[in-house]
């Protein structure tokens, strides 16, 4: 992919800076891949003059989405998605780096596999990559990974992915290990012996006949955790947090002053386990989808910052995948391509501010995994997203771009729809129905 | 005249309403005296196909509904997944598709996982009967379960049932809580914790812990069969220990009605759930006539989705039972 050399001028925006709290009129000016100004003061007429113009008709203008959770599934598991398809369905929902999980065949434990992965990521030239190390060999949680080389090579972040670190003395050689580099940890917080089940335990569980995996799972391993991260002085993130429960856990350790930080993903806020109904697999997800009180709690966390992030958790799972028994069928949802509409209807619904909410998807991952991104900042990448906060869409097999279709928010309607998303100044994606 | 049970499968009996279950019950009672006559051949089904479809082994279930199909007429095949291409990984949809290929009727099913039977009925076009799915449901358990019990009692509104054992594993006792629930019946559950089912009250029912508790004053005592692999994955520690507090015996029962009523839906674990002085005592156990309707309930239901199936397609339907 060529870099891009020339100006180009997003004016006539609402322009978004969750970092720097800015909501005005405005535009930003691109220069070649650098973001050259931006501001009310970015205005026709006050442009040089061999900037290209795109006006952006007063829809909104933010830095491009960060998701810190997806699964790309290549290499190995290239009929369920790409690095190119899912950088499609990325750009089309205007996230412009992604943090991908190293559950892959082979996994990604060492620098060879993250070195292929990231001229994969080139060679599509949509969304960046930026792909997590595995924290033990072959996700194994045995043998701590070479996380050091990994690191150097380009891994932001150290994690198991989909599998938790059930060991406590696996974790607590990983933490004290990777705090000496300075490394963070992102732990998938379920503890092993308690997840067997298919879905959250409890009534829907008992009357369906699946077998449960209690909310005990995820906090019992929260708490073990922050008590080795207490003792070790690690850098922790736990994803995709999904009970109440454990909300408070992450709430008092950092009043603690814990370097802990955890993400929650739009099913768990927007969704309980009623949308599993009679047997529907697209709602089988990792961890399951919890009861109202819980995604009441995932509100009031993301809302008063114990949680951090908003990440997809995008796992594709193609159509024979999920067109088994509930107990047969595997776990995951898409969702890299609705994490906008979703972060959006955070906004909406769960009473927190728009910037607040984009910040979400943004700044914070950006902060979190140490990546220079997720900001409107002059002499920064010229990563945007343009977008309608109020034109709505469905969500279907036919407008998701992901190779595998299983959205948990499948034949539902969602507000908000990316106009045209910027990669290093290059557009790399513009609305079908093209309004800017 | 009752309004009839219209769908065209029987899925669950969670969905169905209580004059449903009545016409069930009414036609069931009919076939029941039918099977007691020496000439047991009817022509209901003549010429329709039933097919069993069977992932899980079972003799009595299976033997039980190709007996049914057989005396309304049908001819029946038997389909068991151990010498089937199940066994070369086909799959569950591609399964399907084949026998639905096939023009079947009805596809009797059972199946090892909850949801089976519901995800298969969606890609047939013949009727399809739950034979057991998973812990989910076993709806002509149920039924048979309540045809029994109302031909004994007279009726199951404001009858005291206490089911007891392994619920949690149990499709037969979800099917009986919502049948019975729906009809009126007061439905108890009784088991170790670890065998209860989570938020079982949601349900309907009341929970007890304690086994002479549970089935104080009740009317009809359901024992269910506790499995060998419930003490490997430490459910409970022993089969000696499970009787002791859960097994029922003469004893125990006493704390019931003086008139109560032993129920199981087989196979028995004599000496683990049931001591055999009371499976084998006529004046207490329903076992053997539980068996009996369940020939009676397969047959009606049989004929009703066979019929609902024909009045979906526009075919004739020829004179009712």
């Amino acid at each position: 992919m060529k870099p891009v050399s020339g100006k180009t001028a997003f004016v006539n925006a609402r322009l978004l800076d969750p970092a720097s709290g800015l909501d005005d009129l405005g535009g930003v000016l691109a220069e070649g891949e650098r973001i050259a100004a931006f501001g009310p003061e970015v205005v026709e007429g006050a442009l040089p003059a061999d900037a290209e113009i795109v006006d952006c008709r007063g829809l909104c203008l933010a830095p491009g989405l960060v998701d810190m959770r997806v699964h790309l599934c290549e290499p190995g598991a290239e009929h369920k998605e790409t690095i190119a398809s899912a950088g499609r369905a990325a750009v089309a929902g205007g996230v412009t780096a992604m943090a991908c999980l190293p559950n892959t065949d082979p996994v990604i434990d060492n620098d060879a596999v993250v070195e292929f992965v990231a001229r994969r990521a080139r060679l599509a030239g949509l969304s960046k990559v930026y792909p997590y190390g595995a924290a033990t060999k072959g996700t194994e949680g045995v043998e701590i990974a070479e996380i050091g080389l990994l690191a150097e090579s380009g891994a932001v972040a150290f994690t198991d992915g989909t599998r938790a670190v059930g060991s406590a003395a696996v974790m607590n050689r990983l933490l004290s290990y990777a705090a000496s580099f300075g490394l963070l940890i992102v732990q998938h917080p379920e503890e092993p012996t308690l997840a067997g089940g298919d879905m959250n335990a409890g009534e829907t569980a008992g009357r369906l006949g699946l077998s449960g995996i209690p909310p005990a799972a995820e906090w019992i391993m929260l708490e073990r955790d922050l008590r080795l991260v207490e003792a070790t002085g690690a850098r922790y993130h736990a994803a995709h947090i999904s009970t109440a429960e454990s909300v408070e856990i992450v709430r008092r350790a950092k009043a603690k002053g814990l370097s802990v930080t955890c993400d929650c993903a739009p099913p768990y806020y927007l969704l309980t386990e009623a949308a599993v109904g009679e047997f529907r697999t697209f709602a089988k997800l990792s961890p399951p989808l919890r009861k109202e009180s819980d995604r009441a709690a995932l509100i009031e966390g993301l809302k008063d910052g114990t949680i951090d992030c908003v990440a997809s958790d995008h796992c594709p799972q193609d159509a024979d995948s999920k067109r088994k028994t509930f107990h047969d069928a595997e776990f995951g949802g898409v969702g890299v391509q609705t994490l906008l509409a979703a972060t959006l209807e955070l906004s909406r619904k769960g009473g927190l501010g728009l910037l607040d909410a984009l910040a979400k998807v943004t700044a914070n991952p950006a902060r979190v995994l140490g990546l220079p991104l997720g900001r409107l900042l002059v002499g920064g990448p010229a990563d945007l997203v343009v977008f309608d906060p109020h034109r709505a869409w469905t969500v279907s097999a036919d407008t998701l771009l992901s190779k595998s279709k299983n959205s948990p928010f499948d034949e539902t309607e969602m507000t908000g729809i990316v106009a045209r998303t910027v990669v290093d100044g290059r557009s790399v994606y513009i609305g079908a129905e093209a309004f800017v | 005249m009752t309004p009839d049970f219209a769908q065209r499968h029987l899925l669950g009996t969670r969905s169905l309403t209580a004059p449903e279950i009545t016409a069930l019950l009414d036609r069931a009672d009919r076939y029941a005296a039918v099977n007691r006559s020496a000439d047991k051949k009817l022509s209901v089904l003549t010429g329709r196909t039933v097919v069993n479809l069977f992932y899980e082994n079972s003799t009595r279930t299976r033997t039980s509904f190709e007996l049914a199909a057989k005396r309304l007429g049908a001819d029946v095949v038997n389909m068991q997944t151990g010498a089937s291409s199940v066994a070369k990984g086909e799959t569950l949809i591609d399964t399907a598709a084949t026998l639905n290929a096939m023009h079947p009727d009805v596809l009797v099913v059972r199946h090892q996982d909850s949801g089976a039977v519901s995800l298969l009925s969606q890609k047939v076009n013949c009727a399809v009967v739950n034979a057991g799915d998973g812990k989910h449901e076993h709806p002509t358990q149920g039924l048979l379960d309540a045809l029994t019990i109302r031909r004994r009692k007279g009726r199951l509104a404001g009858l005291r049932v206490a089911i007891c054992g392994d619920v949690l594993h149990s499709r037969v006792a979800r099917s009986n809580i919502h049948l019975l629930t729906t009809m009126g019946a007061e439905v108890r559950l009784v088991a170790p914790r670890t065998l209860c089912i989570p938020g079982a009250e949601s349900m309907g029912v009341e929970v007890f812990h304690d086994l002479r508790k549970g089935i104080a004053d009740c009317d009809i005592v359901m024992m269910l069969r506790i499995q060998n692999e419930r003490m490997s994955s430490g459910y409970i520690p022993s089969t000696r220990e499970y009787f002791r507090f859960f097994g029922l015996d003469r004893e125990k029962l006493a704390a019931a009605k003086p008139d109560a009523l032993v129920m199981h839906p087989g196979p028995m674990n004599r000496g683990v759930e049931i001591d055999s002085d009371i499976a084998d005592d006529v004046e207490r156990s329903l076992i053997r006539e539980q068996v009996e309707m369940g020939v009676a309930v397969r047959m009606a239901v049989l004929e009703t989705v066979t019929r609902n199936l024909a009045r979906e397609l526009g075919q004739p339907w020829g004179t009712e039972a």
